[in-house]
């Protein structure tokens, strides 16, 4: 049965050696090496000049307010999903996936024609005689691309764990005199937080590295770090550097994982 | 939409590729392979040239000429026939990657203007490794509704009533040039004092610029977005044909004359199979089709007489004359230096 199961995972480990190690380890080649190359930490530290710098730190600014943004709408969200009646339930659940059929990229085109100077949203502003809304090509439009996107990932994992909680849990503080406010902040909130701790990983990963949506909602006018990335290895052809800055990200990626792995389990021991 | 329409043809022509070869394991004639910028084709033309000559066409497209480049220069993949800019020509040349075309076997070359050799010398000194294919300006396109004031000059684009109104090219070289025009330096400085310049006029102007796009100029200024944009003239025809409000300059500081050519790479398989291919790109009536299709300036004078609409025949964005300008400069390929010092600058002003 062992060998079985061992035999089974042979397709996953020559995928995850063709398309995770090997890529992985070219990443570190090229970051480490020059062009004819030799080894060199120049790429490294090319983090350190200012355009780099600032398109790095902008990212994790804007990265982190969406995280945060996103846990206040999707936690209260996550309730009602769950509190809701079994055959509501399943139908909220399904209308709230439904947006994520649609290709991603479609869905931020959609976003940029709905901000547009003379796009959707400003016609019936105008058409109601309000003050237009003029936040395309601004930081605050990326920001609302990356909570649109990233929203389904946080709500998922919260909803998860929320509905695993025994609702005998929650009975049994209310019968030991527990108020509505104690409940949530004794209770239901410590049972939750590895569903909150996973959706900020899986939110604030992908808001990090993004260079799609700071292109098409910001007018190629804010540099963030996955675009400068993405610009060596399509546009300049460096590879090197491109490589150099992208072990950069990952160790920022690293430490938000290992952060949220700490908290996790402080969370799990609260909650025993 | 014609983006849309396109994929789809290609769909067809791929799949009734496929069937075709479920009848006979080779094409007849062989194949060949073309690698073109994107919507620079009329695709029956395309069907067309394989119904004539039973050579099997495999199409793929690029976006700009910096993606094009790395994948010739890697090898990965055989390609026939590619198109690319003056300047991309020239360091195709200089790495000894292009390969020379037989003029034998392209009669139709004839149709072509001389004037475009005589320009085309200067990217390919001897007229031994292209063919010029398009051919146009860069300048301003504005709106007239937006703006009342005669538009003659770049610095029109550093205009602070027209903040948030205006659209840049997202491309290093492009961008530049603007600056270094507005300067009076020459496009193809390596002069480190110009383009600090340049650059600092670029982060001057950062504030009032909307966006930073390339194809979506189009898009946007039919649409009334921007009241100004730096778009290429062959889109020009095509812009004005969807929004009647909107106009095409030269600015009187000069601007970049561009062609884009056909070359064959060195290593192509098909060698005369491209020749063919590019002699029938050459034939006035599939040239004509073409330049109605995209609407970008074609060099074949033969088409150019057989257009009938006059206005577009004699237009002066389509078919200017060039010797009524002043400042205008071909890109030239400037040497790898060169190349990352204008990337190192680019990138300082885009995280300005």
């Amino acid at each position: 049965m062992n060998k079985n199961k061992k035999w089974m995972a042979t397709p996953y480990f020559i995928w995850s050696i063709a398309f995770i190690i090997i890529p992985l380890c070219m990443v570190f080649y090229y970051g480490l090496t020059d062009k004819t190359g030799a080894f060199t930490l120049e790429n490294i530290i090319a983090i350190t000049t200012e355009e780099h710098w600032k398109a790095l730190w902008l990212s994790l600014l804007l990265s982190t307010i969406s995280t945060l943004l996103c846990i206040l709408l999707a936690y209260p969200l996550a309730m009602i999903l769950c509190n809701a009646s079994i055959n509501q339930d399943g139908f909220l659940v399904l209308i709230f996936i439904l947006p994520m059929w649609m290709n991603f990229l479609l869905r931020t085109l959609a976003w940029q024609t709905l901000l547009e100077k003379t796009g959707v949203i400003n016609s019936i502003l105008s058409a109601l005689h309000l003050p237009s809304l003029n936040i395309i090509n601004t930081p605050y439009a990326i920001i609302l691309g990356m909570v649109y996107n990233f929203l389904p990932f946080m709500v998922l994992p919260i909803y998860n764990s929320l509905s695993k909680i025994d609702r005998n849990v929650v009975n049994a503080a209310r019968d030991l005199g527990a108020n509505n406010v104690q409940t949530f902040t004794k209770v239901i909130l410590p049972l939750s937080l590895p569903g909150v701790i996973s959706g900020i990983t899986m939110v604030f990963v992908p808001a990090l590295t993004t260079f799609v949506i700071s292109n098409l909602l910001g007018g190629s006018k804010i540099l963030l770090i996955g675009n400068v990335i993405e610009q060596e290895f399509t546009q300049t052809n460096n590879w090197n550097l491109g490589s150099g800055l992208s072990i950069i990200l990952m160790i920022f990626i690293i430490i938000s994982i290992v952060i949220s792995t700490i908290t996790d389990k402080d969370g799990e021991g609260n909650s025993l | 939409m014609k983006k849309l329409m396109i994929t789809a043809l290609l769909v067809t022509i791929s799949i009734s590729s496929l069937m075709g070869c479920g009848k006979s394991n080779t094409p007849e004639n062989g194949q060949v392979i073309v690698y073109n910028w994107g919507e620079y084709i009329d695709p029956d033309v395309i069907t067309q040239f394989e119904e004539e000559t039973g050579i099997k066409v495999v199409y793929d497209e690029f976006e700009t000429n910096e993606i094009m480049y790395p994948k010739i220069e890697a090898g990965a993949s055989d390609y026939d026939v590619i198109c690319p800019s003056d300047y991309m020509i020239q360091k195709m040349i200089d790495n000894d990657l292009l390969s020379e075309i037989n003029f034998d076997n392209i009669p139709n070359v004839k149709n072509i203007g001389d004037q475009y050799f005589q320009q085309s010398k200067e990217f390919d000194a001897e007229n031994k490794y292209s063919i010029p294919y398009c051919w146009g300006t860069v300048g301003i396109l504005y709106n007239k509704t937006m703006v009342t004031e005669p538009v003659d000059s770049w610095s029109i684009l550093w205009d602070e009533q027209y903040k948030d109104n205006i659209l840049m090219q997202d491309s290093v070289r492009d961008a530049f040039m603007v600056a270094l025009k507005l300067n009076g330096y020459s496009m193809n400085t390596t002069n480190p004092h110009e383009l600090q310049a340049a650059k600092d006029a670029l982060i001057k102007q950062k504030p009032l610029v909307q966006a930073y796009v390339v194809d979506q100029v189009r898009d946007k200024m039919i649409g009334n977005e921007a009241a100004l944009g730096v778009i290429y003239s062959g889109e020009a025809i095509y812009t004005q044909r969807e929004n009647s409000n909107l106009e095409y300059v030269i600015p009187k500081e000069g601007t970049n004359v561009w062609i884009d050519s056909w070359v064959i790479p060195k290593d192509s398989k098909n060698k005369e199979n491209a020749e063919a291919f590019i002699n029938f790109m050459c034939r006035e009536d599939i040239a004509l089709k073409n330049f109605e299709y995209i609407t970008y300036s074609t060099p074949n004078d033969a088409a150019h007489d057989l257009i009938e609409d006059e206005d577009i025949k004699n237009s002066p964005i389509a078919f200017p004359t060039l010797s009524d300008f002043e400042g205008l400069e071909t890109f030239q390929y400037l040497g790898e230096d060169a190349d990352e010092m204008y990337n190192q600058l680019w990138k300082e002003v885009k995280s300005e």
